[in-house]
């Protein structure tokens, strides 16, 4: 097997769940482990975690906001690991801001240090992963242990935390094509899809659902019309807003055809041949 | 320099004279449609001192999805923007949401980040 360059020499790899990913997101968990243990890497749980606190705080002042991400970075190191991955587009996100902070803002740590004075010192040398990247550097790997080539047509929803802001991107951040790689390495077809990166309205789903069925109309409508028979995305809540609402968007739009919404592992499962 | 603009900056980090107002960020907002006024606006406003920006309803629509600071040709970082303007509200205990009423179905990740965004 080619070397992973992004894991070094390992094969195993700290692996964050957070909290979605333990209920609403079981199949992205369960699918990613199994895909991800045929390809020969092993996500290993860290033994102790907590939630991110999903969104990344913007205040200059909130350092409370960012305790949680550092610490669950600490618990990786503690384990003795130097990588950490995590599959959900928000965990990663936060923890990715959060590591960039730990590295670059002196002040910030030494506060958040002296503040959590029970556990050890935070000097930002985790590196935060999403299972993406590694995967950019194993297409031959994928194409090979293909059983069951998709032959459907699928847009690669990339949404905003994968991307945004451009020192976490994992990709280029206009113009993504990692998971469209992915699709082809499957054996399926990506199509055009210009809105793969805008915003399916996130939280807004709590309290201003309309923002979210009139984000849900456009994005899935835009798919459609570029031929795609399915959308696939890496975020629990991008997931939750494009597929768990489209009765209701329905119901606004009466033009609306909905679409089957899957994250990539699952894709993956099914090109495997991996049961569920 | 007003209060409005002085603590906007204060919170944000960000240099709100910097912005001349191509309204690129407007442009790209994926929540524009849903917003009473656009995002270049609400900059515009806070440097005016106009207070009413507060009570508007975009900065709570904003979904931090950082396209309007990645697009900013003069790297205003609007999301962090918003973000001060809701906490002009929060920090006095005025939430946006009323937990009690929010969808039981909903996924933690939809939880805690509303909480996160629209409590104090």
């Amino acid at each position: 097997m080619q070397p992973v360059n992004i894991l070094g020499d390992k094969m195993e790899i700290a692996y964050y769940p957070g909290c979605t990913l333990k209920t609403n997101a079981k199949e992205f968990e369960e699918t990613a482990i199994k895909v991800f243990e045929k390809l020969g890497i092993k996500l290993k749980e860290i033994n102790k975690w907590y939630c991110c606190g999903t969104v990344y705080s913007l205040a200059t002042d909130n350092l409370m906001y960012r305790l949680a991400a550092i610490r669950n970075l600490i618990r990786a190191k503690e384990e003795g690991y130097d990588k950490l991955v995590t599959l959900c587009s928000i965990c990663y996100n936060t923890l990715k801001q959060t590591n960039l902070m730990a590295r670059e803002d002196e002040d910030a740590m030494y506060k958040i240090n002296s503040f959590m004075d029970e556990e050890p010192d935070y000097d930002g040398s985790v590196e935060v992963i999403h299972p993406l990247q590694i995967l950019n550097e194993m297409m031959d790997e994928v194409k090979a242990k293909v059983k069951k080539p998709l032959n459907k047509k699928y847009a690669a929803y990339y949404g905003c935390l994968l991307l945004r802001p451009k020192e976490v991107a994992i990709d280029e951040y206009e113009n993504p094509s990692v998971m469209e790689r992915l699709i082809e390495a499957l054996g399926g077809s990506a199509v055009n899809f210009p809105l793969k990166n805008e915003c399916c309205g996130s939280y807004n789903v709590a309290c201003n659902k309309e923002a979210v069925i009139d984000a849900n109309y456009r994005i899935i409508t835009n798919a459609r019309k570029n031929g795609a028979e399915a959308i696939v995305t890496s975020c629990p809540l991008c997931h939750f807003n494009l597929k768990e609402i489209q009765k209701e968007v329905k119901k606004a739009y009466p033009d609306f055809v909905g679409l089957p919404v899957y994250y990539f592992t699952e894709i993956m499962a099914m090109a495997f041949g991996v049961k569920k | 320099m007003n209060w409005l603009l002085s603590k906007v900056e204060e919170l944000s980090g960000e240099n709100l004279y910097a912005c001349y107002q191509c309204g690129k960020c407007s442009a790209g907002c994926p929540m524009a449609n849903e917003m009473d006024l656009l995002p270049n606006q609400v900059i515009l406003l806070v440097i005016r001192g106009d207070e009413s920006v507060v009570d508007a309803k975009t900065p709570w629509v904003c979904a931090q999805c950082y396209q309007c600071g990645v697009r900013c040709p003069k790297n205003v970082d609007i999301t962090k923007i918003m973000e001060a303007l809701r906490l002009i509200k929060l920090r006095k205990n005025i939430d946006h949401i009323k937990l009690e009423k929010v969808k039981k179905n909903l996924p933690q990740i939809a939880l805690v980040s509303a909480t996160r965004k629209y409590t104090g």
